[in-house]
């Protein structure tokens, strides 16, 4: 392979290249999540649920970080929050909005646990950056 | 043009043969079509025997038009906003006070590496003053002791900037500020028109 491309012979260097190149592209085809989407495990699975998967980008188009984080008193570090399901629908956290009159409510349980099984609590980077003090 | 020694005639066939062995055997990786478009199905997060799998929006989808960016969600989302791509909610309580501060920061102490010109209407755009004050940054202009290592570690900038605002990769986006042509003084700026 190395060889080919140190090789003299200039007529083999295109296939070389397109070789390498449709390795490369194979190599890099697997898809990631989306970047500063946060997978809540802590009590779904143990409580017979799918992880939620919170996905920032669906929320940042309709709703500025302020509602979320100043309004609704979530904090910024994953794992800070002890959002239960109980307080979820006492009206706290998601149930803030989740309730038929902001947002669609709380009967679509599997639109928000929607994770696969077994997936850590924590926030996804893109494939630069894994999150604060990931790199 | 060049004749090709024999040597030469039977690599390229061996590649040729290398090259649609692997495209047939890495087939299976798009089968079935369907799910090879679709971001969800194998992002190692959605689980794709969910109920509600098909119901949820996809980022692709809803990016669609918005302004590209290299990294992190590929949107310019400050853009997005100002143009007008999107309209998100300010507030859903009603006598929450919105608060816009047109004031950018000069912030210099930066090593090798250019200032850092801080934008706040960027910022309180989408955040509140609360957010980022008192804690992690004192409203004083240079007392919060802000350091690029701990950023790195995701405190200050970093904890955003890396985990839902672009990521610290992009260095110039902050440090924009050349030493050898700034002629002002650190801290508050005078207020540019827009």
């Amino acid at each position: 392979m190395f060889n080919l491309l140190k090789s003299t012979n200039r007529t083999m260097t295109p296939l070389a290249l397109f070789v390498v190149a449709v390795i490369v592209l194979l190599s890099a085809s697997s898809v990631l999540a989306e970047y500063a989407d946060v997978v809540l495990n802590r009590h779904a699975e143990a409580e017979g649920v799918r992880p939620v998967i919170y996905p920032h980008w669906f929320h940042r188009i309709r709703f500025r970080c302020k509602v979320c984080h100043h309004e609704l008193g979530f904090q910024m570090k994953v794992g800070s929050n002890d959002i239960t399901m109980a307080a979820i629908l006492d009206g706290k956290f998601c149930g803030m909005c989740h309730n038929d009159e902001t947002a669609w409510g709380l009967e679509h349980c599997h639109r928000c646990h929607s994770g696969l099984p077994g997936l850590k609590t924590g926030i996804r980077g893109d494939n630069k950056a894994g999150g604060p003090g990931d790199y | 043009m060049a004749t090709r020694s024999k040597k030469t005639q039977w690599v390229e066939k061996k590649l040729l043969l290398f090259v649609l062995l692997w495209m047939a055997g890495s087939a299976g990786c798009f089968v079935p079509a369907a799910n090879a478009k679709d971001v969800f199905a194998n992002d190692g997060l959605h689980d794709p025997q969910g109920p509600s799998f098909n119901e949820l929006q996809r980022p692709d989808a809803a990016f669609a038009g918005f302004p590209v960016d290299t990294v992190g969600n590929k949107v310019r989302w400050v853009q997005a906003l100002r143009d007008g791509m999107i309209t998100p909610r300010t507030n859903i309580v009603p006598d929450t006070k919105i608060k816009i501060l047109d004031m950018d920061l000069i912030l210099g102490n930066t090593g090798d590496n250019a200032y850092v010109r801080f934008p706040h209407r960027a910022h309180t755009e989408w955040l509140d003053c609360a957010n980022c004050h008192p804690d992690p940054f004192k409203e004083k202009f240079g007392t919060s002791g802000i350091k690029m290592g701990a950023i790195l570690e995701g405190k200050f900038c970093g904890k955003c900037h890396g985990a839902v605002a672009f990521p610290l990769t992009e260095c110039a986006r902050c440090h924009s500020v050349k030493p050898d042509t700034f002629r002002g003084k650190f801290g508050v700026q005078p207020v540019e028109k827009h």
